[in-house]
């Protein structure tokens, strides 16, 4: 069964802009100085909310009127009501398919998202929305399909967008890491000189599964000195672990797939 | 056809397009000058430049599908689609798309041939797509995704380029289909 539902990570990618780091599970805009910004009556954000967790921040301005902690205290999915209207649309638009690559697996195909306009805009926006005026400087997608997500999303809040490529892809002098795979190992490149030390990046791809994929990106990248402010999926497929697999790198996922 | 003779002679986007543009000289073997986007994509105003003017110049003409040659025409298809409000079908190396409903079309390469891959279903027939990839040299790749997209009855109304190789310098039309390209290959001075 897949839950339309939008996991937030325990690391807020604000925590570095902000002198209070907001509880876990709930978090509205952060202000560059400290404190939160409640959004404005005339924008609904997103609502994340994880399971378990306790609010303590007062809920955006228009929702649904119950007091904050009873509703993220309720172990419950989130209807509905309560989650950003968009995120159902995105999630059906997302096409299960059986047994491929091989038997077992439930390929989660993006190829149908891309051909329903509004919901592959909306997946675009909901990103932007998260990271613009982050001071992030560097999207790295991962081939091929965050090479879909990715550069629109760079585009939208003024970053480099970086490829993260298969090897012999790239033409110029490259950096390699080395991934392992269910059997076997796998390598993934990035031009030397794409990135600088000491910028803020973005990791992106359509979906986190065993997360090794990720943790290479992330390797690649820390060892030129940049910093890794988060990494961003459409899907997450939370039985193969990828968040824990990440450390203390936060995710940040739309749809989450059991 | 270049978009400077098209109505953009002059235009500033366009040198700076250029610029951005890396050359790598004996890639993938000798003799071959690479034009390298990625730093094209490293610089966000000429990146910006470059999707601006494919919208502009689509955003109007009915189009209903950007149809995106893997990978490269992955990093621009996108964002144009998104942009004029049409579908984005990625055209893929084989095996990767997966059900079991796709079409495939072989074309040639210098040694030996390789495969474009569209889902079954994706286009409806009679919708007015672009095809986009980063580059064009002999035109294989675009003629077998033109093909590709006509098998199930799509109206490829043209195929845009960032960058178009001396090769089609000249020639219009790509299996009767326009060709609209950005920029010319940057040259080397001293190299080969």
């Amino acid at each position: 069964m897949r839950r339309a539902l939008i996991l937030y990570s325990s690391n807020p990618i604000y925590s570095q802009l902000s002198t209070t780091r907001a509880p876990p599970g709930y978090v509205v805009f952060p202000k560059r100085d400290g404190g939160w910004i409640p959004p404005s009556s005339s924008y609904q954000p997103p609502v994340f909310r994880m399971r378990n967790y306790k609010c303590t921040l007062p809920p955006p301005l228009g929702s649904v009127g119950a007091a904050s902690d009873s509703v993220a205290n309720r172990p419950k999915m989130a209807s509905q009501d309560e989650q950003d209207p968009r995120i159902s649309k995105i999630s059906s638009a997302i096409r299960v398919i059986p047994n491929f690559p091989k038997p077992g697996i439930m390929f989660q195909d993006i190829t149908t998202l891309l051909l329903d306009t509004k919901a592959f805009r909306d997946t675009i926006d909901l990103f932007v929305e998260r990271y613009r005026g982050k001071d992030i400087s560097v999207v790295a997608g991962i081939e091929a399909r965050g090479f879909i997500f990715g550069p629109p999303i760079a585009l939208a809040i003024g970053a480099k967008f970086v490829p993260m490529r298969k090897p012999n892809k790239l033409p110029g002098e490259v950096i390699s890491e080395e991934y392992s795979l269910e059997y076997g190992t796998d390598k993934m490149e990035m031009h030397v000189g794409a990135v600088q030390a000491g910028e803020r990046a973005l990791i992106i791809d359509d979906l986190i599964a065993t997360g090794g994929t990720l943790c290479a990106a992330i390797r690649l990248l820390e060892r030129v000195g940049v910093q890794v402010v988060e990494c961003a999926c459409v899907i997450e497929l939370p039985e193969l672990k990828g968040r824990e697999r990440l450390g203390d790198k936060p995710l940040f996922v739309l749809v989450s797939s059991d | 056809m270049f978009a400077a003779e098209n109505g953009l002679k002059g235009d500033p986007r366009l040198q700076a397009i250029s610029d951005a543009i890396r050359v790598v000289p004996h890639f993938p073997k000798q003799g071959i000058m690479f034009q390298d986007i990625t730093t094209l994509l490293l610089d966000h105003k000429a990146f910006q430049h470059t999707i601006d003017i494919f919208v502009d110049r689509y955003r109007d003409m009915d189009i209903s599908v950007i149809a995106g040659v893997e990978a490269r025409g992955f990093m621009f298809g996108p964002s144009i689609a998104l942009a004029i409000g049409a579908k984005f079908v990625p055209l893929r190396k084989p095996k990767k798309l997966p059900g079991g409903e796709v079409i495939a079309e072989a074309y040639e390469l210098e040694y030996g041939t390789d495969c474009l891959e569209m889902h079954v279903g994706a286009i409806p027939p009679g919708e007015r797509v672009i095809v986009i990839d980063d580059l064009v040299a002999t035109g294989g790749t675009l003629s077998a995704a033109i093909r590709l997209l006509e098998r199930v009855g799509a109206e490829v109304v043209e195929c845009a380029c960032v960058i178009g190789l001396r090769e089609v310098k000249g020639q219009r039309r790509l299996n009767g289909k326009p060709l609209y390209i950005l920029v010319e290959p940057r040259e080397i001075d001293g190299c080969c």
